[in-house]
């Protein structure tokens, strides 16, 4: 698994010398500018970063355990053609999950037509029968979708991972795209990209669009586990980019099945909740009992359908690792087309055929457990010894159902500053996806992340990862204001 | 809308807390300077009244400590096992900073972050000097939370800041002119010697009005005026009247932009009055321990007022 | 059967409570065999109740009252009419598939030792019924009970090991050990019909058999539930079926008092 061969997005295949047509002034202002110059405006986006806190926080007996997550300067490019294609697929995927989630807690159609195995609902853990049964407000589930992308050639990307749940990072779309307004100014004369920071408008619009009934001006909140979670930045951001309360679970109580956050006056309704706490910790009367992040009572509340809860409780099931290799499926029982992006290639272990070629091709593959999570029990097959690759085979022919498997994928890169200069490393991109009671958002840009150690192809901040800012160029012909698109369900 | 109870809340604990690490270090401060002055062995009984001022004099009994500088300063400053030291109080009020970080502006929450970050990873107070050095940092981070705070928009933020900070002021105060009057005298010292002179001094340093006596009275230091300087002189912003005055004019404020006003207005209404109408003579004549108890259980039951009043959670 | 019930859950408090959210799993619902005649569920104090159904199928009411509040006594009284049915489940709500009821909680994580015990249990069982019987006779031999009691969070496992345990330890026992063979599996709480007091709701379980459909066992008496039973409540584990779960905000201890009478009524369905 190494950088040679790889697609670079701005070089192309053919290296530094020769970008791509569209990207020279990039290279232009990469040539232009001194490394020296680079590495200084680079390290003061990330002081500016300490001062206003965008940390994450892992917090043991001091604070020397809040880092910033490395910052790169050079931005990743989309064309305008690129990025149309790419939302369109964006929009279709995020639809198909929404419906996908309406059907598997109601009619449950999809399993009555044999399309995935029902044990891979019913005896997942993600499949939350503490719900079952419950419509949200507006039948809208995934209002917050960050759909993991990679890109392996000019025109093919493929979604690695669907994040349904509380997707994070988007702070850092915005905070990296202000960082570079200030910073390189001079990009954004050279190239007409699409503007991001009408994110926290969308997403008020989005929140209160599935407030419950008809109320012109429902109270929106944005609920956090508290100051010592790792991503409370993130949300103290977003409520106040959103101008909205942030509250913790001590600010709320249910009474009569209606949700109320406590103020100096007394009770105030609130009619929709961006929760950023998991399901298992949202209401001690139905999940973990002893969570002390949670509201009694919120869920009776939800189900009454006095409350909203963005993202709904029990989306798990849409982006869990089982159901993944199911997503062209569901994409096309739903939508009645084709996956427009298509998921990496996965092998599911459990079926014979695929079990069989899988077995035949393990130095090649990457296999994972289905439920297992940070890298625990997958094999890297180009990596892995002999003895690995014998130890893997006898555990995927005791349990074939527990494992899939992916052929080891060449990853884009993005021109990084490293030490010396400019160097490819390996990135992916999250774009997040809005839905609200009218229509489908996607803002034009996300968040890059990139590996910067040279090859590495782990794009996690845990280790080693750093952020960069997406332009997503404008049409030329096309009005500035553009900022999102807008499709109806 | 209105403001959540829990800011409120983490607003006013803000001002109490930051208010009283600064009282703890000014008051570590004239001790210290209270103990060089006694050639005497009077140290122990200053490091004795200085847990009793702060409340912790149970807490560092437990501890089996000496009455020696170098065990009390420890336990006042870097002790985080009790919320008396300076390092809990920090701790505290930088949590409840933290919790409401964007009702501050970035200057006051950098002051309260800054004052902490001065005890991390500090295991030792060292000496006299380096204990004064610390302290006098302390004091200089609370002064420009303090002074941060005068520059937040004038709200209910900046209100419940200085509401907690001036219930605190009042009850700080009166614990310090209760203790130090009934802290006894050496053997063999007499009323006005040396050492009860000292003491009364420290006292006045430790809110910072050896000025103000010096340009009040004329007639040199005397354990009435001091105590008619503490108590009733709204002109020192730390006497008992100026902190009573103070709350009455906070909350009068947070009234008007609120509509909130309730008990805790009257009751702090009700102790103005009857403060401008007490003389220091009659306190003196009617026992001043007496009076101040009474103070301090009524400051307490302000707090509570305070409390229910804005539904803190 | 005519079985009538009076069932007080009382909780008193050290200091008064602010607040109380509760969320009471205490009405039964109907089945073939299983008729509500009257049911009422009343608490002592100003409270707002709400009805419900949840994701299991099961009649829910959340509570909410303010404090102070230095006690509070939830009573239910009712009356059911049942026939036998030979501990078969016809007509009930069944929102979920069985499918479900194979998936393993915390509390009913079978352990080390329980499975080994099951499979000894049921070998030479001539099928799935027949297993489930040897298995609940297996673990009402071995486990002789002890009185219903309020719950303290006990898992199967631990109940295994500690050699002791309550009907609601037996069922949980049972779920387990279902599960673990392969049968889907659910705790019930409910009540049975007895001369004396009781201080907690009775519980068993029900396993689904492929072509019957649920079956209750009743592992701490060694039966089948009969017209004496009045199912209440269902769900993956005792907790997920409890008659009350409950928060409250405000200090001190707490004190359950359960006094539960169920008594066989004169007069025939």
């Amino acid at each position: 698994m190494g950088t040679s061969g790889a697609f670079d997005e701005i070089w192309g295949f053919g290296g530094p010398d020769s970008p791509r047509p569209e990207f020279q002034a990039l290279s232009r202002w990469v040539a232009n500018t001194s490394t020296e110059e680079l590495h200084q405006r680079q390290q003061s986006a990330e002081a500016a970063f300490r001062q206003l806190g965008i940390t994450f926080a892992v917090y043991g007996e001091n604070d020397a355990a809040e880092r910033i997550i490395p910052f790169d300067i050079v931005p990743r490019l989309f064309l305008h053609q690129e990025w149309t294609s790419l939302s369109e697929g964006l929009v279709q995927r995020v639809q198909a999950i929404n419906a996908f989630l309406e059907d598997i807690y109601g009619e449950r159609r999809i399993l009555a037509e044999g399309l995935i195995p029902p044990e891979l609902i019913f005896r997942n853990d993600q499949f939350r029968p503490e719900v079952a049964g419950i419509r949200p407000p507006h039948g809208i589930w995934a209002h917050i979708c960050g759909i993991d992308l990679v890109r392996t050639g000019p025109d093919q990307f493929f979604v690695l991972e669907d994040n349904a749940r509380t997707p994070s990072g988007v702070s850092y779309m915005l905070e990296n795209r202000e960082a570079m307004l200030r910073l390189c100014p001079e990009l954004f004369r050279e190239f007409r990209v699409a503007p991001v920071d009408s994110y926290p408008d969308r997403l008020l619009e989005t929140m209160r669009s599935v407030a419950p009934g008809n109320n012109p001006d429902p109270m929106c909140v944005v609920l956090t586990p508290g100051h010592f979670n790792s991503a409370y930045y993130e949300h103290s951001f977003l409520a106040d980019s959103m101008g909205i309360e942030l509250v913790e679970a001590a600010d709320l109580v249910v009474d009569d099945d209606i949700v109320w956050v406590q103020t100096v006056g007394g009770r105030v309704r609130v009619d929709v909740i961006y929760r950023r706490i998991d399901d298992d910790f949202l209401d001690p009367l139905i999940f973990r009992p002893d969570s002390m992040l949670g509201v009694p009572g919120l869920i009776a509340a939800y189900r009454a359908g006095n409350v909203a809860l963005i993202n709904a409780p029990g989306n798990g099931i849409a982006d869990d690792k089982a159901i993944y290799s199911y997503m062209p499926e569901i994409v096309r029982f739903y939508t009645g087309q084709d996956a427009k992006l298509p998921n990496v290639e996965t092998w599911r272990c459990r079926e014979p055929q695929p079990l069989k070629y899988v077995l035949d091709h393990l130095p090649e593959l990457v296999v994972k457990l289905v439920d297992g999570s940070g890298g625990y029990g997958m094999l890297v097959g180009p990596t892995a010894s002999k003895q690995e690759i014998a130890d893997f085979r006898a555990a995927l022919i005791a349990e074939p159902h527990r494992y899939i498997a992916q052929p080891t994928l060449a990853l884009s890169t993005v021109p990084t500053l490293v030490e010396q200069g400019l160097a490819p490393r390996h990135v992916d991109f999250r774009p997040f996806v809005l839905t609200g009671s009218d229509g489908v958002r996607v803002v034009p840009g996300g968040l890059t992340r990139v590996a910067l150690r040279e090859g590495s192809l782990v794009v996690n901040s845990s280790q080693g990862g750093g952020t960069k800012d997406s332009f997503v160029l404008l049409d030329d012909r096309a009005p500035t204001q553009s900022q999102s698109q807008r499709q109806g369900l | 809308m209105l403001m959540l109870s829990r800011t409120a809340s983490a607003l006013y604990w803000l001002g109490r807390y930051v208010e009283r690490a600064d009282f703890i270090a000014r008051l570590v401060e004239a001790t210290i300077r209270l103990d060089a002055l006694s050639a005497r062995p009077a140290g122990e009984a200053a490091w004795q009244s200085a847990l009793a001022v702060s409340y912790t004099d149970q807490a560092f009994a437990a501890t089996g400590g000496n009455f020696t500088q170098a065990e009390v300063a420890h336990f006042l400053t870097l002790d985080a096992s009790h919320s008396g030291s300076i390092v809990r109080c920090l701790e505290l009020a930088r949590n409840n900073a933290r919790a409401v970080r964007t009702a501050l502006t970035r200057d006051a929450w950098t002051a309260v972050n800054r004052a902490w970050l001065l005890f991390q990873n500090r295991v030792s107070t060292g000496s006299a000097t380096q204990t004064l050095n610390l302290v006098e940092q302390v004091k200089g981070e609370t002064r420009g939370f303090e002074g941060s705070i005068h520059r937040m928009m004038r709200n209910e933020a900046t209100w419940l800041i200085q509401l907690g900070a001036s219930v605190e002021r009042a009850d700080n105060t009166a614990r310090l002119v209760d203790v130090k009057y009934h802290l006894l005298l050496p053997e063999g010292e007499r009323v006005g010697g040396v050492v009860d002179r000292d003491q009364w001094t420290t006292i006045l340093q430790t809110v910072s009005a050896v000025n103000a006596y010096r340009w009040l009275y004329k007639e040199g230091l005397q354990p009435s005026n001091v105590i008619n300087l503490l108590v009733s002189r709204v002109e020192l912003p730390r006497s008992l009247a100026a902190c009573a005055e103070e709350s009455v004019g906070i909350l009068s404020q947070l009234a008007k932009r609120t509509g909130l006003q309730g008990e805790a207005d009257r009751m702090a209404r009700a102790r103005m009055a009857r403060m401008q109408k007490t003389r220091t003579s009659d306190i003196i004549v009617t026992g001043l321990h007496e009076h101040l108890t009474a103070f301090i259980q009524e400051n307490a039951m302000l707090d509570a007022a305070i409390s229910r009043q804005f539904r803190f959670i | 059967m005519r079985i009538a019930i009076d069932h007080h859950s009382r909780y008193r408090f050290s200091k008064p409570q602010d607040r109380i959210v509760q969320m009471l799993r205490l009405t039964p619902g109907d089945t073939r065999d299983q008729t509500v005649v009257n049911w009422m569920v009343s608490v002592d104090c100003d409270a707002r109740l709400r009805d419900a159904t949840d994701g299991f199928g099961n009649a829910v009411t959340m509570l909410y009252a303010d404090g102070p509040l230095a006690a509070i006594d939830v009573h239910v009284t009712g009356e059911v009419l049942t026939t036998d049915a030979d501990g078969v489940i016809h007509e009930a709500a069944e929102p979920l598939p069985a499918l479900l009821y194979l998936r393993t909680t915390a509390r009913t994580a079978p352990g080390t030792d329980l499975p080994g015990f099951a499979s000894d249990s049921v070998s030479g069982a001539r099928d799935p019924l027949d297993t489930l019987h040897r298995l609940n006779c297996a673990l009402h031999a071995r486990f002789p009970c002890a009185p219903d009691a309020p719950d303290t969070g006990t898992s199967a496992a631990a109940a295994f090991v500690a050699g002791k345990a309550t009907s609601r330890d037996v069922a949980q026992m049972f779920i387990a050990a279902a599960r673990s063979l392969q049968i889907p599996a659910r705790y019930v709480s409910g009540y049975r019909s007895d001369s004396v007091a009781q201080s907690a709701p009775h519980a068993w379980a029900e396993a689904h058999v492929y072509g019957l459909g649920w079956i209750g066992f009743d592992p701490a008496a060694g039966l089948i539930p009969d017209e004496r039973y009045v199912r209440v409540a269902i769900g993956l584990d005792a907790a997920g079926a409890a008659a009350i779960a409950g928060t409250r905000i405000g200090y001190g201890l707490e004190q359950l008092d359960v006094d539960l009478h169920v008594e066989q009524m004169p007069g025939d369905a």
